[in-house]
């Protein structure tokens, strides 16, 4: 079976204009494939650009060289060229992100910040807010929170807020930059066991995680990023 | 969103230059804007974002270059091949213009109620009962008290006043929006507001939207792409968190660096 993700040759360059053109390389030559239910750890030493890998993957970042190939049906989609209007496509029919620290929007309750990527998509809305509600009660925000901004929240309940944001759509690729960074052991075994089930269900994933325990418990394969440490 | 090819884009911007005598409005802007899709357009005054905005409206025309838009009828026709009762039609129907300064897009001296009708009016509703449901609808909708209907929008804040002015302007249920610094001039908590509003009707309208802003927060908050301008010139493009987290060009990565953390 084809992988449902596969980077070959990804390199990644920053030039720092404002440090008088000072060049940072991150990575090069990143190759690695995915399979649908699989779980891909990315692993080294802090730097070495894990959380730029998955934001090439999702976009946000933009690649020197590589392709970043997405199988959907039939279909293969290079992000690295893909228009921005394509990319849009991409990631609401296939990838769900979750970024280090909730981007909170001033005024939206918590319970609409995780069913917002539900809203016309085909799903009522009370129907995507219920499954919010149930997603963000088994991450332990009770009721009387998930009607609240997440603005004022803790770091961790800011956190577990965005994992139900990024865990609630059903996409074939699910990318996590260290979903359990910040949270204590019981809701960390929440967070692995939400993982578990979407590999079940077919969701490739790629994380990042630092916690030995999430790791051997998810992970199908590590890929250590030292080898395509690029050349400084 | 779902199928990006199977529909043409609202609005071609095809090359589009502008000469004030010898000095440069804007160089070769060319873009397209699909239904739906929110286009910040960011970079420091002088920069052509305004003579963008007046290329677009047809309120100028360019010297190079043309603008395109698909009519209601689904055909895509050249805004200068148009007279003017047509465009002029387009812009109190089609379009909407959210300008900085409420009292530009307001008319000031009559009631909200009546500034929301006015644009009903001018597409031929006559009946006076079912103009005024209109607006009490579209007032309630960006959150004015309908019990001000009948006040004039200078008893209005300034916040009011610009939701006044967004709910005159898609009364019409228009399909293309320009906004020139929507935000600018209003309060923090206010401006909050005001953003959560525009996100909320543009996604449930299904609005293409042009958003003039030199605040880059609000651009990553309303808007699915940038266009970074300078000097009358498109220096980069991108999705909005691609031009934000990972920005090419010096100019584009001062104006990112140069953000105050909140």
């Amino acid at each position: 079976m084809r992988p449902v993700l596969k980077l070959i040759g990804v390199s990644k360059t920053f030039t720092m204009h404002l440090q008088g053109g000072l060049r940072l390389p991150v990575v090069a030559g990143v190759s690695f494939s995915v399979h649908a239910g699989e779980c891909v750890v990315l692993a080294g030493r802090s730097g070495i650009g894990k959380s730029s890998v998955l934001k090439m993957i999702f976009g946000s970042y933009r690649c020197d060289a590589g392709q970043i190939l997405i199988q959907q049906g039939i279909a293969r989609t290079d992000v690295v060229r893909a228009s921005p209007r394509h990319l849009l496509a991409l990631r609401e029919n296939m990838m769900g992100y979750v970024s280090q620290f909730l981007r909170a929007v001033p005024r939206v309750p918590a319970i609409d910040v995780v069913a917002q990527l539900q809203f016309g998509n085909g799903t009522s809305r009370d129907g995507a807010r219920a499954r919010a509600a149930d997603l963000l009660q088994r991450l332990n925000i009770p009721d009387s929170l998930q009607s609240l901004p997440p603005a004022t929240f803790s770091g961790g309940e800011q956190q577990r807020v965005n994992i139900a944001r990024g865990f609630l759509p059903e996409r074939p690729i699910l990318l996590l930059d260290e979903p359990t960074a910040s949270l204590d052991s019981e809701n960390c075994a929440v967070v692995t066991s939400l993982i578990a089930e979407k590999k079940k269900r077919g969701t490739a994933v790629v994380a990042v995680v630092h916690d030995e325990t999430v790791r051997e418990r998810i992970a199908d394969s590590v890929v250590d990023l030292t080898q395509f440490a690029a050349a400084t | 969103m779902t199928h990006p090819t199977e529909q043409e884009p609202l609005l071609i911007a095809d090359g589009l230059t502008k000469w004030y005598g010898r000095q440069l409005g804007c160089r070769d802007v060319s873009f397209d804007l699909y239904e739906g899709e929110v286009m910040a357009v960011v970079g420091e005054s002088g920069s052509g974002k305004t003579t963008l905005l007046n290329l677009l409206s047809a309120q100028i025309a360019p010297g190079a270059g043309r603008v395109l838009y698909r009519m209601r009828d689904e055909v895509t026709r050249d805004l200068a091949a148009l007279g003017e009762a047509e465009r002029r039609l387009l812009a109190r129907t089609d379009w909407g213009f959210v300008h900085q300064d409420p009292a530009m897009g307001l008319r000031m001296g009559v009631s909200a109620g009546a500034n929301v009708g006015e644009r009903l009016m001018a597409v031929g509703w006559r009946h006076y009962g079912r103009i005024r449901g209109s607006a009490t609808n579209w007032l309630h909708r960006v959150e004015i008290d309908p019990a001000r209907i009948d006040d004039m929008p200078v008893t209005y804040s300034g916040g009011m006043r610009q939701r006044l002015q967004i709910a005159r302007n898609l009364v019409t249920l228009p399909r293309l929006i320009l906004m020139d610094e929507p935000t600018g001039g209003l309060d923090v908590s206010v401006q909050a507001r005001l953003l959560d509003l525009l996100r909320g009707l543009s996604s449930e309208l299904k609005l293409a939207v042009v958003l003039v802003t030199h605040d880059l927060a609000v651009a990553r908050l309303l808007s699915h792409r940038i266009m970074v301008m300078k000097e009358g010139e498109v220096i980069e493009t991108g999705l909005t968190d691609q031009v934000l987290d990972d920005p090419q060009e010096p100019y584009t990565q001062l104006l990112v660096a140069s953000v105050l953390p909140a």
